[in-house]
């Protein structure tokens, strides 16, 4: 795999009683797409929202080109947060701003650029999401694909070396999660970022990844390409790939 | 009795879980303030919300004040030939305890109410996530500016409620019920110094940190969607009227 980009190193958490990493061990290589698979509730949020410090493991690490982030507080976290982008479920877009100040607001906060320049970032990444001139509208007034695509062009808009898509297609009709997924597709082969999807979406998972792991009651149980992937005999991503309520994991 | 005990025991720890968090939240909007200073844009905007959209409603309700206690202590000094005392009661009255109080209990159920309904909708459809995760303190650009409103605000809508408190008890006293308009003013003039009236501006400061600061604190530990941004909502005022009532009398006790 060469040298991974983020590591999890037997990575716990639990909330009240309930163990929701137990033991996580994951490598996510670099400037590739890693999807994360497993099923809804199965950590795959949690282990997500770790390799941006939202949630600090009870025990283990996480190391970020080496360094743990887990041990970083206050800016040392910050200066590694700079060079994440993230896409929420739901876009997370700020609703009191238009879509130009949402997609403009890390630039605002980190960057000495004058308003005019702003603009013309803005405008620029959102032709590239297939949104020109939606600049001055409300957040409100999107529909949920058209939000998510604001929401990724905040999220690239610093240029981050490293992007995380929380389910980029959940909830979105059949063509539209199809015109996220090429989006994704098609701005990680032009930017070479590491990105790392999680999902329970079959199809898009293997249209858009370079790697793929699967999550399972808090442990990745297999890894590896797309290939190697479908051609694994372990009988639990077997009945997930199927997507059938027949096999080992029971459905509660 | 052991489930008696258990709930008790229960109650106490969830209180003084409650009480750490609370400060730990405040001293992390201190340590955010005392770092940097949030924008100004930030600040102006919230007091505007805060101070600005407050005031009609405040005097509304300082107006009526002063009126219905002009009313209700001519009666009574009526009984025993004090009328002359009503303008010095409505103006201690309004500088010392309802300028801040009522004006604080206002400026929470339109204020403090809104700031944590939105900060908790912010938190569930993971707004503040989203702030941190761009590498932007959400205490810093959130909640210091609320409560850096609060506390500069409150007092000076409380002056507007003092002000037009006495206004509506002079208007009371001495236009419908026949009070000297000289003798009116001359009590009031020398009865009320100068610090009851600071006194005043100093509990409403104080009640203008503890309205915003819990409607953040609510608001930004909200969870469970909704339903969690309405119990929120209704916590903070709650709360906040409450500690505003019971830190009004330690106050009022070192103060005096």
């Amino acid at each position: 795999m060469g040298c991974p980009i983020i590591e999890f190193v037997d990575v716990h958490k639990s909330f009240r009683n309930q163990k929701v990493l137990d033991g996580l061990n994951l490598r996510i290589p670099r400037s590739k797409t890693t999807v994360i698979i497993g099923r809804s509730g199965g950590g795959k949020s949690v282990t997500l929202k770790h390799m941006i410090g939202l949630m600090r493991p009870d025990l283990g690490q996480i190391l970020v080109d080496g360094e743990d982030i887990a041990a970083l507080d206050g800016e040392d976290l910050d200066r590694i947060r700079r060079r994440f982008g993230m896409l929420f479920q739901e876009g997370a877009l700020f609703d009191s701003l238009t879509v130009a100040d949402n997609v403009g607001f890390p630039l605002v906060e980190h960057t000495a650029l004058g308003r005019e320049e702003i603009r013309r970032r803005v405008s620029e990444l959102l032709r590239t999401v297939g949104l020109p001139g939606v600049e001055e509208k409300m957040p409100a007034e999107l529909s949920g694909g058209m939000r998510k695509r604001v929401g990724l062009a905040r999220a690239l808009i610093l240029e981050p070396e490293i992007v995380l898509f929380d389910e980029p297609t959940s909830g979105l009709d059949p063509i539209m999660a199809d015109a996220i997924d090429r989006l994704i597709r098609d701005t990680q082969a032009e930017s070479g970022r590491t990105y790392v999807v999680i999902s329970h979406d079959i199809r898009a998972t293997f249209e858009i990844a370079h790697h793929i792991a699967m999550l399972y009651e808090g442990r990745i149980i297999a890894e590896g390409s797309p290939d190697e992937i479908r051609r694994n005999p372990n009988p639990i991503l077997a009945q997930f790939l199927r997507g059938t309520a027949d096999g080992p994991i029971q459905v509660q | 009795m052991t489930a008696l005990l258990e709930l008790f025991g229960r109650l106490v720890v969830g209180w003084i879980e409650e009480v750490g968090r609370t400060s730990l939240f405040l001293a992390d909007t201190v340590r955010s303030a005392a770092r940097s200073l949030p924008r100004l844009r930030l600040v102006f905007q919230q007091m505007e919300f805060v101070g600005v959209r407050s005031v009609s409603v405040v005097v509304l309700t300082g107006t009526f004040t002063g009126m219905v206690l002009a009313l209700q202590s001519y009666y009574g000094f009526r009984k025993f030939g004090a009328e002359s005392l009503v303008g010095t009661t409505v103006a201690l009255s309004m500088a010392r305890e309802l300028g801040p109080v009522l004006t604080s209990l206002m400026v929470t159920a339109r204020a403090g109410s809104a700031i944590a309904a939105e900060l908790g909708t912010m938190r569930v459809t993971e707004q503040i996530d989203a702030l941190t995760v761009m590498a932007v303190d959400p205490i810093r650009y959130l909640v210091v500016p609320r409560i850096l409103a609060g506390l500069l605000m409150v007092p000076v809508l409380c002056v507007i409620s003092d002000f037009v408190g006495v206004a509506g008890g002079y208007f009371v006293g001495v236009k419908l019920l026949g009070i000297n308009s000289g003798v009116y003013v001359a009590n009031t003039i020398k009865y009320v110094e100068l610090m009851d009236v600071f006194n005043g501006l100093v509990k409403a400061a104080c009640f203008g940190l503890i309205l915003t600061a819990i409607g953040c604190y609510k608001g930004f530990y909200a969870s469970g969607g909704a339903h969690g941004v309405g119990r929120a909502t209704t916590e903070a005022v709650v709360l906040a009227s409450v500690l505003i009532l019971i830190s009004d009398y330690f106050l009022t006790a070192i103060m005096y």
